[in-house]
Order: structure tokens, then C-alpha cells, then sequence
């Protein structure tokens, strides 16, 4: 089927796509303007300290890093599984997922205390170190993708469609584990310390990539591509119930099992039941699945396109908010530092629950992050032929 | 009017250019070995700090007794802010801090304790592990430090330390001391006083000496690789205890009472 489908570049004609490119670029500016301040004044101005070293920021690079890994499930479904209805967006969407990807690393390298020593973090490695395994990760995620891309673009190298496809599967699959990992094996955070942060991770990014892709879709069909078929539409459907219900699974498991371990027990409060609870069960079991199963099952839209993207949208919310959850939350509880004693006095809070909220600066940097992804995609669309012509 | 006797012929000439420059490179050489030693000794003076190269020979650690240190006293804090130029911007949660004092109440007893906490040291450093660049390492003496040139201010240590004893630097920092380099946007941790460890003359980290000025006598600063060691023998003649120790990170820094 792929041979016969003819590409054709993005060729908006409506001042909706001139909107579009003009917010991302003032979402952008936005976002160069607060790493250049936090860059200058230092972390000061920002909500995180010594305690909650990691913050919104880090949620956002975290999003739009697993969102890449996801989204280039569209891609791979159809060369890895021979979904045929995927093939006309093969093309798209591993641009999409490079351009998710650059917009994470973005929001993630702006937000290092020293931004500027990158050629530092590109050329000392600690192999011991998962972080470093991650950067390489990464960098070989986008070599990966341009050619998935290469070959899917030029007839010549068709046949090597499968076996990238399937590099390009698995390699998504480690980088999307190298990010739970990151968090999964914290032997110094109770909350942290669990291997199943790795599949959650990965549930995470079949949600988070699957919503997004059908978000950009959707606001491609509005000018003048034709990505979303009957039968596309069906399988995403399909799917996001599918990924939806095993992250929600996972999450609940992930967060309940540890009520068992004794030590931890006390632990899991913040996100089940204490400071991030109403976060935790309001924004992700509530809106961010229990409402999407709502849409897709009970149908109340009349087309199946505006029951995907409700859902998807509300979906992707709750799985930015899960994100929240799961990295900032953690980082809420006390460290059990003497078991079997209580800390009375510590200048540094170690008995207390910090409390973090970002600021104008960090919300500036991950919204600046995200319109960079989107923008790099719509410029690339701009000028490849990578959307489907229309069927005549 | 000049005799063919008395004027110098070439040969005679060319010699006394040689047994000149003979004279000249004797007495440089005899001067150079007396002034690179002054030169050495120059340098030896101005850094203080030993010649022979830091080796697994030592470990150093401190070993703390609860039972005599003080709640309420924070000497070592003090000594320790004052040694390495750290002062207090006024909010804790992000200014450094390289120790800090907890105050205990024991679960079942309801003992009360106060001990210092600092960076540990562990043989097995997490922060060590986690550093993508290898700016946090471990030297073969077992003092954990941070390479300010090469850390990028990930905070993935700080997050990955057990014991909450890193800090990054929020803010950007003035007056600082020549042999305790900071910056705004690295990491920072305890260094044991490394500058006075490696000094010529034997020196204890700031926070024992702070603790012994104040007649506590707390903390013990020594190699508990040498078995003769006074750290060594208190250890193990008392019930010195790791912070953490189910997470076996075997650490420089043990407490007594605990």
C-alpha cells in the first residue's frame, strides 16, 4: 500500500496555521526569556530548593520524552505489525517523535545549573551512571528516526522498511525503561526505589504518544492534510482504552502494593492520601481515565474524531498530572533516615513535608519546551513531503 | 704597533669563546639545582600542601558519639560555615548545607539524641553512581567530592543522596575561601576538610576541631584503615553504628549511640 500512496507537504492556506506558528514562537520566546532569567538569577527564582530538586520542568521534559517514544508507535505499528491503516502517517510521526523528543531534551538541558557546560555532558560519561546511558539514548533515538524516515522516503531502500522499523521498536521500548530507570532505582527515595516505574513508564508512553498524535492530527485535518481514516480512528480508539487501562493498572498497583511494605507504607501517603491525593485521584484516575473510558464507551459525541480527541486531550492532562504525582510527589516524603526514631529538630526540614510550587519562570521554560516540539514538526511538514495526499 | 706575537691568532681566540662559555654553563649549573630548590621551597610554603600522592593506604572518617554531643550546640555547623565561607541567605531549604543538626527521640524508649549529619562518605557513593558526567567521585582515600569544573547541575545526586547532604547552589556566591571553590548552579557537598587533611601539618576537619573548642569532643576524625588509629580502636570498642546501614554503603561516617 505504502507505494502507492503519493506525500505532498503541508500547505496551509488558512490563518488558523499562522496563529498556530505565532503562538508556539511567542511560547518559545517565552521559554528562551525564562531559562536566560534562571540562567542569570540562578534556581532562586524558581519553586524547587534542596528538596524538591526536581520540578516542574523535569515533568514537562520527562512528558514530552516518553510522548516521543509513544508517538513513534504510529510508525512502527505499521512497519513492525503491518497495521496497514497507520502506514500513511508512518512518515509523519516519526518527525513528530523527533521534534517531542528535541523539545524535551530543550526544557531538560535549560534547566541544568549550568546550561552551558552541555559539551560537558556530551563528552565525559560515567557509564555507571543510567543518566549517561539516557544521553546516549537519546541522541541514538533521533539517529534511529532519521533513518526509519530515510528509508520510508526513498524508494530504493523500501525493503529495509521492517528492520529499521523493528530497530526503531526496540530502541524506543530501552530508551522509554533508561527513563524509568532514572527514577526506578533511587535507593535513597523510598517512593522511587520500584522496578515497576519501568513498565509504568512505558504504559505511560504509549498513552501520552497515542494522545498526542491524535491531538496533531487533528489540527493538521483542520488545514489540508487527511490523516484520520474510519479505520485509524477505530484503532486508536481501541488502543487508548487498551494503554489507558494497563497505565491506570500499573499506577494503582505501583502505588497500593507498597501500602504492604511496612517501611514504605507511611510513605505512599502524599500521593494516595495526603498532599498530592486529590492530584492523584481527581486529575488522573477522574479526568485522566475514568473520564476518556467515559467518551469512548458511552459515545456522547456524535463523531468518532471529536470522541478522540476529548479523550485524548483529557487523557494527556491526566498523564501530565500523573507525571507530577510520581516525580514531584516522591520527593514530598521525608526520608527515613533513622527507622525506629522520630526527628524533633532539624534545621532543614527533614521531619516536614515540603511544599513546592513552580513559578512563572519554570511554567515559562516547559511551555516554551512544548512549542518548540510543535513548531520544529510543523516546520519540517513545511517543507518535506511527509503527509498522505489526498485519496481521489 | 702590533707584533705578530701578541695579536691573537684564530684558533687562540675561538678556544677562549669556548673555555668562556665552558665557565658560564659550570657556574649556571651549579646555580640551577640551588635555585630550583629554593624555587620548591617557595612552592612547598605557599600551598602547604603533602608531596606524596593520595592513596587507598587511608580511609578517612569521622566517628561521632551521640552521648556527647549536644542538643542545641551547633559548633560544627558553625566551624564548618566559617571554614569553607558559607553563609546563610536565610531561607534553609536552599542554602547549602554541608551539616546540619538533628535532634532524635527514640520510638520505644523515648531517648533523646543530637548528632551532626553530614555527607557520609559511603565506599559505595549513590551520588558517585547517578553523576552522568563524573564530576561526583570518590577519592582513593574514601573523601567524596565534587569536580566543580565538570558538574552541570543535574541534581540527580542530590536526589539520589540517602542522606540529604548535598546541596545545589540556588544563588550566586560571594566571598568565598580560596581552598573551598563554589558556584552558583554546581552541586556542593561536605569535602571533610580535604584542604586540611591534605595539608603538610597534620589538621582535623573544622567541625571536630569546633566540637574539641567546645569541650564536647564529639566528633573523631582519623584513618580506619590503620587498626592502631584511635577511630579505629573506638569503633571497635563501642557500638558504632552506619546511618542507613540496610543499605549497605558502608560509610566513612559513623555514629556511636545511635
Amino acid at each position: 500500500m505504502i507505494d502507492h500512496l503519493r506525500y505532498q507537504t503541508l500547505k496551509p492556506a488558512k490563518v488558523s496555521y499562522a496563529l498556530v506558528l505565532l503562538m508556539c514562537t511567542s511560547l518559545a520566546l517565552l521559554g528562551a526569556y525564562s531559562a536566560s532569567t534562571m540562567e542569570q538569577a540562578g534556581h532562586i527564582i524558581t519553586g524547587m530548593d534542596n528538596h524538591t530538586v526536581w520540578g516542574l520542568p523535569h515533568v514537562f521534559a520527562v512528558a514530552l520524552i516518553v510522548t516521543a517514544s509513544g508517538a513513534l508507535n504510529g510508525a512502527t505499528l505499521a512497519s513492525v505489525f503491518d497495521f496497514s491503516h497507520y502506514k500513511p502517517i508512518a512518515r509523519f510521526t516519526v518527525v513528530f517523535a523527533i521534534s517531542l523528543l528535541v523539545g524535551g531534551l530543550v526544557v531538560l538541558i535549560l534547566d541544568l545549573g549550568r546550561p552551558d557546560r552541555l559539551i560537558i555532558a556530551m563528552t565525559h560519561y560515567n557509564f555507571r551512571s543510567i543518566f549517561s546511558w539516557n544521553i546516549i539514548l537519546y541522541t541514538g533515538f533521533i539517529l534511529v528516526c532519521v533513518c526509519y524516515l530515510s528509508v520510508m522516503m526513498e524508494k530504493r531502500f523500501h525493503h529495509h522498511i521492517t528492520v529499521v522499523g523493528r530497530i526503531a521498536f526496540v530502541w524506543r521500548l530501552v530508551l522509554t525503561t533508561g527513563t524509568g530507570c532514572i527514577f526506578g532505582f533511587l535507593v535513597g527515595r523510598n517512593m522511587f526505589d520500584s522496578f515497576l516505574l519501568i513498565p509504568l513508564f512505558i504504559a505511560l508512553s504509549l498513552v501520552m504518544g497515542l494522545c498526542a498524535l491524535a491531538m496533531i492530527m487533528a489540527m493538521l485535518e483542520r488545514w489540508n492534510a487527511t490523516l484520520l481514516s474510519d479505520e485509524l480512528l477505530h484503532s486508536m480508539c481501541t488502543l487508548l482504552m487498551l494503554f489507558s487501562l494497563t497505565l491506570l493498572c500499573l499506577s494503582i498497583v505501583h502505588y497500593m502494593l507498597n501500602l504492604y511494605v511496612p517501611s514504605y507504607s507511611q510513605n505512599q501517603q502524599p500521593a494516595l492520601s495526603g498532599i498530592y491525593s486529590s492530584m492523584f485521584w481527581i486529575g488522573y484516575v477522574l479526568a485522566g481515565v475514568a473520564m476518556p473510558l467515559f467518551v469512548l464507551i458511552k459515545r456522547p459525541f456524535a463523531t468518532a474524531t471529536q470522541r478522540l480527541i476529548i479523550s485524548s486531550i483529557f487523557a494527556f492532562i491526566g498523564c501530565l498530572v500523573l507525571l507530577y504525582v510520581v516525580i514531584v510527589g516522591a520527593q514530598s516524603t521525608p526520608k527515613v533516615l533513622f527507622p525506629g526514631k522520630t526527628i524533633i529538630i532539624s534545621r532543614f526540614g527533614d521531619a516536614s513535608i515540603p511544599v513546592y510550587s513552580p513559578t512563572l519562570w519554570e511554567w515559562g521554560l516547559s511551555a516554551g519546551g512544548s512549542a518548540v516540539a510543535v513548531l520544529l514538526c510543523l516546520v519540517i511538514l513545511r517543507v518535506l513531503p511527509l503527509l498522505p495526499e489526498p485519496q481521489k | 704597533m702590533y707584533t705578530a706575537s701578541s695579536k691573537p691568532t684564530k684558533s687562540q681566540t675561538a678556544r677562549r669563546h669556548f673555555l668562556k662559555r665552558l665557565g658560564v654553563l659550570g657556574v649556571v649549573s651549579a646555580a640551577a639545582p640551588v635555585l630550583l630548590s629554593v624555587a620548591r621551597g617557595a612552592d612547598k610554603k605557599s600551598t602547604g600542601i603533602k608531596s606524596d600522592a593520595v592513596s587507598s593506604k587511608h580511609r578517612w572518617g569521622l566517628l561521632i558519639d551521640t552521648s556527647k554531643c549536644a542538643s542545641g550546640c551547633d559548633a560544627c555547623v558553625r566551624g564548618c560555615h566559617a571554614e569553607h565561607g558559607i553563609s546563610s541567605t536565610g531561607n534553609d531549604h536552599t542554602d547549602a548545607q554541608w551539616i546540619r543538626k538533628i535532634d532524635l527521640q527514640d520510638n520505644l524508649t523515648g531517648t533523646l539524641s543530637s548528632l551532626p549529619m553530614m555527607c557520609q562518605h559511603c565506599k559505595t557513593a549513590p551520588c558517585v553512581d547517578v553523576c552522568p558526567t563524573g564530576a561526583s567521585f570518590k577519592r582513593a582515600d574514601g573523601i567524596v567530592l565534587v569536580n566543580k569544573h565538570t558538574c552541570i547541575g543535574c541534581r540527580y545526586c542530590v536526589l539520589a543522596c540517602p542522606y540529604k547532604a548535598r546541596s545545589f547552589i540556588h544563588e550566586p556566591i560571594t566571598d568565598q575561601q580560596s581552598w573551598a571553590p563554589r558556584g552558583k548552579g554546581t552541586v556542593e557537598s561536605c569535602t571533610l576538610c580535604v584542604h586540611r587533611v591534605d595539608a603538610e601539618e597534620d589538621q582535623q576537619p573544622a567541625c571536630a576541631v569546633a566540637c574539641t573548642n567546645e569541650a564536647h569532643s564529639a566528633i573523631l576524625f582519623g584513618d580506619l584503615n590503620d587498626a592502631e588509629s584511635e577511630i579505629s580502636l573506638a569503633i571497635e570498642q563501642g557500638q558504632a553504628h552506619e546511618v542507613r546501614s540496610d543499605l549497605h554503603l558502608n560509610t566513612g561516617v559513623r555514629y556511636i549511640d545511635l
